[in-house]
């Protein structure tokens, strides 16, 4: 873990300044290398966000930013930079993997001082966090990256239809 | 109860008795509000317009927690009472002996209740009678403290945070009953307001938003609306099936009292939730302003000022009430600023609409208010089809609607001088784009179904502005732009010296005829706390509560975005983490000794 840790960054200013873009976050490389149904991979398998030429990015991006500013803004302030409420998640994902995100939004966290009362609720149970966290996801990624910028994307993919199956059998 | 004499107040020291609406705060503060009538006024005017200028700060106070502080202190005799956010820490300290700690009242809550806070882990203050502090917990424990020892004289649990239901309300008290509201509009909660026994704290009566007669405490052919009966029902029956029953209508704002006609004046919250398709109808009595007999909660009237909520614009801001005169009568007033951009002014014994107006310019979601009795629409905003998001329907981004959620004022409240007749209003000039969707209910998760991004109105860099404004006409008498939205309370006085805050930490002092700046000092943190105001050992003091945070602090922590530029943050757009970090102190003014 700490050699991967370590290895990182390297890698990171190796991609960055042959692809122009792509970095590495807490799950790695975030270049998407495959795709199913409008929703992009990176080398790992884990989902990932696909930002094309003119700021177009894919569908699940998209979607994930309208579902963070309705369910996690309330705290993690716009575009998810942080407030004065709880921490700035563009900087948490630089270091916080896939598995990390989803287990705290799953499950919680507390970090609770004399001066701080830092909680963050379980959302396991609520649908409208849960049926989008990949989009979620990916779109924090992608903010984390500095590959999608502040407030709504201009553009972005048609919607896919697996996505809208996924959403109906979720959200029932 | 034309014109008070003040040196008779001043003489007869303590004003804590509620006899009378129009008594100003004298050497106590000892209302959240000054006084129960919400004026936020003081008879103090040894701090004037001639003086101001040389204010300095006297003392400070930390309280050791750093999240948003919202609210005030009181002070009562020769002891000051500060209460802090989550834990909600209550300090009595002793200004006879320089602050001295007299007792300190921490409750042990379970840290859970946080993340059910909407918008941080404020609290807007104790109240006092009867020799009891009383504090609504962020866990909805009702608790009233020994003022001495701040021994516990009782508690009470007041609703279930496991709902989704918090406390931050300030509580008011009058006679012998305290009076408190519930948070949770994002959460699916149903608001009610609620009265206590200050003896013992047995609830003598609850009633609330939405729900049958028997809950909301309407009567069908007595309690009216715009001057007709409100007829059978009328708490269910603009709702779908069951949904009244996670309706909201928070009730979290301010809460004033009148003893002429022994009413209770509050507002109610936004409906849940933030998507207009899931909930059709007028989603009564979200939104609306309400009048209960003190003694039973009978509904007098309602005035429900934005049927069918499509915007988060909640109706919880401050009723302030004032006796005016209106085409030459003289007129039993409730002013009302609300979140949805128009100011109001009403008949408070009657409930008739008698202005109603935009308090900023800005304001754009409806052209006007149906001031016309004979129209079907009487009383109801008339909405611009383009920024209804009802009508643009789900999935569809409604852009450069004016105000934003956070409304052309929030919950920061005004002041009223009856020396100048004019209200002073802290005010919010931000826009938004809005986009509801569908969204599912699980009890105690946010409950939101709607997604909005927040910026200045086109053309202007500044996100807010502290006005001036004259509610017989609905016009603005005078207003000073502020960089960012004035989130802090007003403070008028008798020396024609108005006091407010701003998010940056400024204690502002200006000129309550011309809002001419006459002082300012920056505090440790940005101001989301309320002026106030008080005398001891023949010496004023202002002193107000710093800590940025609320909304305010979520909101334009980062700095706003510009949708339509996509540039760097500049001007309006400025972060307010440039200028100011998390603080809580109380800052304390007064003149030099000579």
């Amino acid at each position: 873990m700490n050699l991967l840790l370590r290895a990182v960054p390297a890698l990171a200013l190796l991609v960055c300044c042959a692809g122009g873009i792509a970095r590495a976050d807490g799950s790695g490389d975030p270049a998407a290398v495959s795709s199913a149904d409008g929703k992009y991979a990176d080398k790992d398998g884990t989902a990932t966000y696909k930002v094309s030429e003119g700021g177009k990015v894919d569908f699940y991006s998209y979607i994930g930013f309208v579902r963070y500013s309705a369910n996690c803004l309330q705290c993690h302030g716009p575009d998810g930079l942080g407030s004065t409420y709880a921490p700035s998640l563009v900087d948490s994902l630089k270091t916080l993997s896939y598995v990390d995100v989803l287990t705290t939004v799953a499950s919680g966290k507390k970090d609770v001082s004399e001066a701080q009362t830092l909680v963050m609720p379980a959302l396991g149970e609520n649908k409208n966090v849960m049926c989008y966290i990949d989009a979620i996801y990916v779109y924090l990624r992608g903010r984390s990256n500095g590959a999608i910028g502040r407030g709504r994307p201009q553009a972005h993919e048609p919607k896919p239809a697996a996505f809208t199956e996924a959403e109906d059998s979720c959200m029932k | 109860m034309k014109k008070w004499d003040f040196k008779a107040l001043l003489a007869a020291g303590i004003l804590v008795s509620s006899a009378s609406l129009a008594q100003p705060s004298g050497k106590d503060w000892s209302t959240p509000a000054g006084n129960v009538a919400g004026q936020r006024y003081s008879s103090l005017s040894q701090i004037n317009t001639g003086n101001v200028s040389k204010l300095q700060v006297a003392w400070t106070f930390s309280t050791g927690v750093l999240r948003g502080h919202e609210g005030q202190p009181l002070v009562i005799g020769d002891i000051m009472y500060v209460h802090s956010p989550f834990p909600n820490t209550v300090f009595a300290l002793d200004l006879s002996h320089e602050g001295k700690i007299l007792w300190k009242y921490e409750p042990k809550q379970d840290p859970n209740v946080i993340p059910v806070m909407c918008c941080d882990t404020v609290n807007r203050g104790v109240a006092y009678g009867d020799g009891k502090i009383f504090l609504h917990q962020a866990d909805t424990t009702l608790v009233a403290l020994d003022a001495k020892t701040g021994a516990v004289l009782w508690s009470v649990k007041t609703d279930d945070p496991s709902k989704g239901a918090t406390g931050t309300d300030a509580p008011l008290v009058v006679k012998d009953k305290v009076y408190v509201g519930v948070s949770g509009g994002e959460f699916g909660v149903r608001g009610w307001l609620a009265a206590y026994n200050i003896a013992d704290g047995k609830q003598v009566w609850r009633g609330y938003s939405m729900g049958p007669d028997s809950d909301t405490l309407i009567d069908p052919v007595k309690t009216t609306n715009l001057g007709k009966p409100v007829g059978p029902d009328a708490g269910t029956n603009t709702w779908q099936g069951d949904q009244w029953k996670i309706g909201g209508g928070a009730t979290w704002g301010w809460k004033s009292y009148d003893p002429a006609s022994n009413l209770i004046f509050y507002g109610s919250g936004n409906p849940s939730t933030w998507n207009p398709k899931q909930r059709p109808g007028d989603n009564r009595f979200s939104m609306t302003i309400w009048a209960r007999n003190a003694d039973t909660g009978a509904v007098k009237w309602v005035y429900q000022m934005t049927p069918h909520d499509q915007w988060d614009y909640d109706g919880v801001n401050e009723m302030v009430l004032a006796d005016q005169d209106i085409g030459g009568k003289p007129r039993h007033l409730l002013v009302h600023f609300d979140r949805n951009g128009f100011g109001y002014t009403l008949d408070r014994d009657t409930g008739a609409l008698l202005v109603a107006e935009k308090f900023d310019p800005a304001v754009n979601w409806a052209s006007k208010v149906d001031m016309d009795p004979k129209s079907p629409t009487y009383g109801r905003p008339l909405v611009l089809p383009q920024y209804s998001t009802e009508h643009n329907g789900e999935d569809v981004n409604s852009t450069n609607i004016c105000p934003a959620a956070l409304g052309s004022k929030d919950e920061q409240p005004a002041a009223f001088s009856p020396k100048t007749g004019l209200f002073y209003v802290p005010t919010n000039h931000v826009c938004m784009d809005y986009e509801p969707f569908r969204v599912s209910y699980t009890a105690g998760q946010p409950y939101v179904g709607a997604t909005l991004a927040m910026y200045p109105p086109k053309g202007d860099t500044n996100m807010g502005n502290f006005i001036a404004w004259d509610a017989r006409t609905g016009k603005i008498a005078w207003s000073d732009p502020e960089q960012f939205s004035v989130w802090s309370g007003a403070l008028a006085t008798s020396g024609d010296v108005v006091f407010y805050g701003t998010l940056e930490g400024y204690l502002k002092a200006v000129d309550a005829k011309t809002g001419k700046l006459l002082y300012k000092f920056k505090t440790p943190s940005g101001i989301i706390g309320n002026v106030m105001t008080y005398e001891h050992a023949g010496k004023q003091y202002v002193a107000v509560l710093s800590g940025v945070g609320g909304w305010a602090g979520i909101g334009l922590a980062a700095g706003l975005t510009d949708p339509h530029a996509g540039l760097g943050a500049v001007g309006g757009y400025a972060a307010l983490n440039q200028y100011t970090s998390l603080g809580g102190s109380l800052t304390v003014f007064a003149l030099p000794q000579n």
